[in-house]
């Protein structure tokens, strides 16, 4: 038997976790007015029109449920890989992607036109949909979840860990491929028309719910003033290095293959060159501030070593995710669509109405609140859980880690 | 190259999927529920006009053709005339509405659409609307089931279940549909509209039901003397619209989508 792990509840000062609650509060009510606001005036208050169809609130959503499937990978690598050293890990892990994932799932319900349907979209089904089976995914990765949290927290149900976190581990790269599917089921796109989406789904959420967990790891472990050794951090910064650079490397993949094939070019042209803010949050946002500068920072002899340093390289991969979450889901649908090849369109209905050109986009501020709304959400959830429930191990020393890794 | 691998993919995964919906319905009941389910959700849209005799069913196939040479610049009539028609000319601008935003953000059911071949400099001016697909990619991906197809191949939406979650506007790829983004004060009662609900093109389904056999915007193209659309049944050798594509060739926009779209195009 390997070292037994204590687990406490977060034991920060009562005036600075009530304040956290407070201003945690406040920000989701704020962007539950937002959401308010938008459902009783209608669509038309955001940046959104009939070619834009999906903004900001998308952003965010696909964002933080992409995040929460791969914040759970911290726990599998412990019990489906086998390695202790992440064992301590798993609670918070489950936690979090819990947490990320009904943030992420609100800020999709609350943009819907009708959220008071939602009876609707959970009784009427259409099977051929991989939305209808979306929404199967993440409440059965909810409800996974869970039971694997049980699984680690009652000694009655630590023998079922391995397979439950093996199902949950399963499920979870079902779930990515599921959400990376909405956008390459959608045929008369250029930008979804590629294979290599799903797969770069799976490595985004890699990265993205890593970074995740680590800044909430590193955070709340300062807060109490609990020890979090360099060797643990060491691990997981590595493994956060490995993930951003093969975020990467899909990203240059995806590019590869959309100008290989020589009908995706205009696309290509216009994302890489002259697309704009999409040009510049792409070059910008998802390769240089959610790619390049965090690797840098990992791989940079001195800087690595720095906690600070570790936690801007996370924040940096959080908002470069965002951007790529941006170009993604906004710039393939501010390029044109491409109906009539060979040909210019010189008008498209009544002056005003957007075809055959780039639609344009502003994103409102009740988007960005509703979105921002959702983050809070998970940061809440994350904040009360630990708070009440033994979620943390006590230390994750040094000593410690050695202590789990030592076979007897 | 990806896209002839799609086109591969695409037969395949439909195919998947029905049998996976199939599956899920329980075996045979699937497609008779399905078929059900689209009779009952189209009846609403029949409120006022006098009941079809029988239900709705597969002997036809309701379609278009466009001879886009007849199509003439500047004309608008059909437009004008489907704005009637579905009381689209009934939106308003909401109060403090950016003027560019709106032009973008009401509904519209058909367009003129004007073009230039980048080789020969020819222009080319028809009309756009639904191209009610035989296997639409909006009814594939809608969750609810509220995007469906009726028995005589009109794409519609069933406005009590749809969502607006907006996925059918992401997948068409004709940006045919649009989203209601407004309160509506004012409506046709053949033509229900509600905030946060996507509609797109009906076919003026409710004059089939009535026992008409044309569209609004055919009626107008004829009536300006253009006779550039032609409206009728696909199934019937005999009909208008066959008539008028057996004697030039025609073609679908997207053609490589192979969606089997029920509205035709000579001259594009
Ligand atoms: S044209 Fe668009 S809205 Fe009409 S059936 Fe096809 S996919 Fe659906
Ligand atoms: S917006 Fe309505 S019709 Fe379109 S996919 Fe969503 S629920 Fe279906």
């Amino acid at each position: 038997m390997s070292k037994r792990i204590v687990y406490r509840e977060w034991l920060i000062q009562p005036e600075r976790y009530w304040g956290l609650l407070a201003m945690l509060a406040a920000v989701i009510a704020i962007g539950g007015a937002a959401a308010l606001y938008m459902e009783h005036e209608g669509h038309w208050v955001t940046g959104m029109t009939n070619s834009v169809v999906w903004g900001l609130p998308h952003v965010f959503a696909v964002f933080l449920i992409v995040a929460a499937s791969g914040a759970l990978n911290v726990a599998s690598i412990g019990t489906v890989f086998n390695q202790p050293a992440y064992k301590p890990l798993a609670r918070l892990s489950g936690l979090l992607a819990a947490a990320l994932l009904v943030g992420g799932l609100l800020v999709l319900v609350l943009d819907l036109g009708r959220p008071d349907r939602l009876l609707v979209a959970m009784t009427t089904y259409n099977f051929s949909s991989i939305f209808a089976w979306n929404i199967f995914l993440y409440t059965g990765f909810l409800a996974i979840t869970i039971g694997y949290l049980w699984t680690m927290a009652e000694r009655k149900g630590n023998h079922l860990q391995r397979p439950v976190g093996t199902f949950a581990f399963l499920w979870r790269l079902a779930l990515t491929t599921g959400t990376g599917s909405i956008f390459g089921f959608l045929v008369g796109r250029s930008a979804y028309d590629t294979a290599v989406l799903a797969p770069m789904f799976v490595v985004m959420s890699f990265a993205y719910g890593l970074a995740a967990y680590m800044l909430v790891l590193m955070t709340s472990f300062e807060w109490d003033g609990r020890p979090i050794g360099g060797k643990i951090l060491k691990r997981l910064k590595n493994l956060l290095g490995l993930f951003v650079g093969a975020v990467l490397y899909f990203t240059l993949i995806y590019h590869l293959t959309n100008l290989y094939g020589a009908k995706n070019t205009d696309f290509e042209s216009f994302l890489l060159i002259e697309g704009g803010i999409y040009t510049l949050m792409f070059w910008g946002g998802w390769v240089l501030v959610g790619g390049l500068l965090p690797l840098g920072i990992i791989y940079h002899p001195r800087l690595s070593q720095d906690r600070n340093w570790i936690a801007a390289a996370c924040a940096l991969v959080i908002v470069g995710g965002l951007a790529a979450m941006y170009v993604i889901i906004i710039g393939s649908q501010a390029f044109p669509l491409e109906m009539f090849p060979g040909k210019t369109v010189l008008s498209f209905g009544a002056p005003g109405d957007v075809g055959g050109a780039v639609a344009p986009y502003t994103p409102s501020l009740p988007e960005l609140l509703l979105g921002i709304g959702g983050v809070a959400v998970a940061m809440l959830i994350v904040s009360v859980g630990i708070r009440v429930l033994q979620f943390m191990p006590e230390s994750l020393s040094d000593k410690e880690i050695d202590g789990l890794a030592e076979p007897v | 190259m990806s896209r002839e691998v799609d086109r591969e993919l695409n037969p395949q995964r439909r195919r998947f999927l029905g049998a996976a919906a199939g599956a899920v319905a329980g075996g045979a009941g699937g497609v008779g529920a399905a078929a059900i389910g689209a009779l009952t959700a189209a009846s609403p849209e029949r409120a006022d006009a006098a009941p079809r005799t029988e239900p709705v069913s597969d002997r036809h196939r309701w379609g278009m053709f466009v001879d886009t040479a007849k199509c003439a610049d500047g004309c608008t009539a059909c437009v004008d005339a489907c704005d009637q028609e579905n009381g689209l000319n009934l939106q308003a601008k909401p109060l403090g509405d950016d003027k560019a935003k709106w032009q973008n953000q009401r509904a519209v059911w058909i367009r003129k659409v004007k073009l230039q071949d980048k080789t020969s400099g020819h222009v080319t001016n028809l009309p756009l609307m639904c191209q009610h697909c035989e296997h639409p990619p909006c009814v594939d991906v809608c969750p609810t089931g509220a995007s469906f197809k009726r028995a005589d191949g009109i794409v519609m939406v069933d406005r009590h279940t749809c969502i607006g979650c907006r996925y059918c506007m992401m997948a068409c790829p004709y940006k045919a549909r649009s989203f209601i983004h407004e309160e509506v004060d004012q409506k046709l009662t053949r033509a229900p509209r509600g905030m946060g609900c996507v509609e797109s093109c009906n076919l003026c389904a409710h004059r089939l039901d009535n026992g008409q056999t044309s569209t609004a915007c055919a009626d107008a193209c004829a009536a300006e003397g253009h006779h550039a659309i032609v409206f009728g049944d696909l199934k019937d050798p005999n009909s208008p619209v066959r008539q008028a594509m057996a004697k030039q060739p025609s073609r679908q926009i997207r053609e490589d989508l192979e969606l089997n779209t029920g509205v035709r195009y000579a001259g594009v």
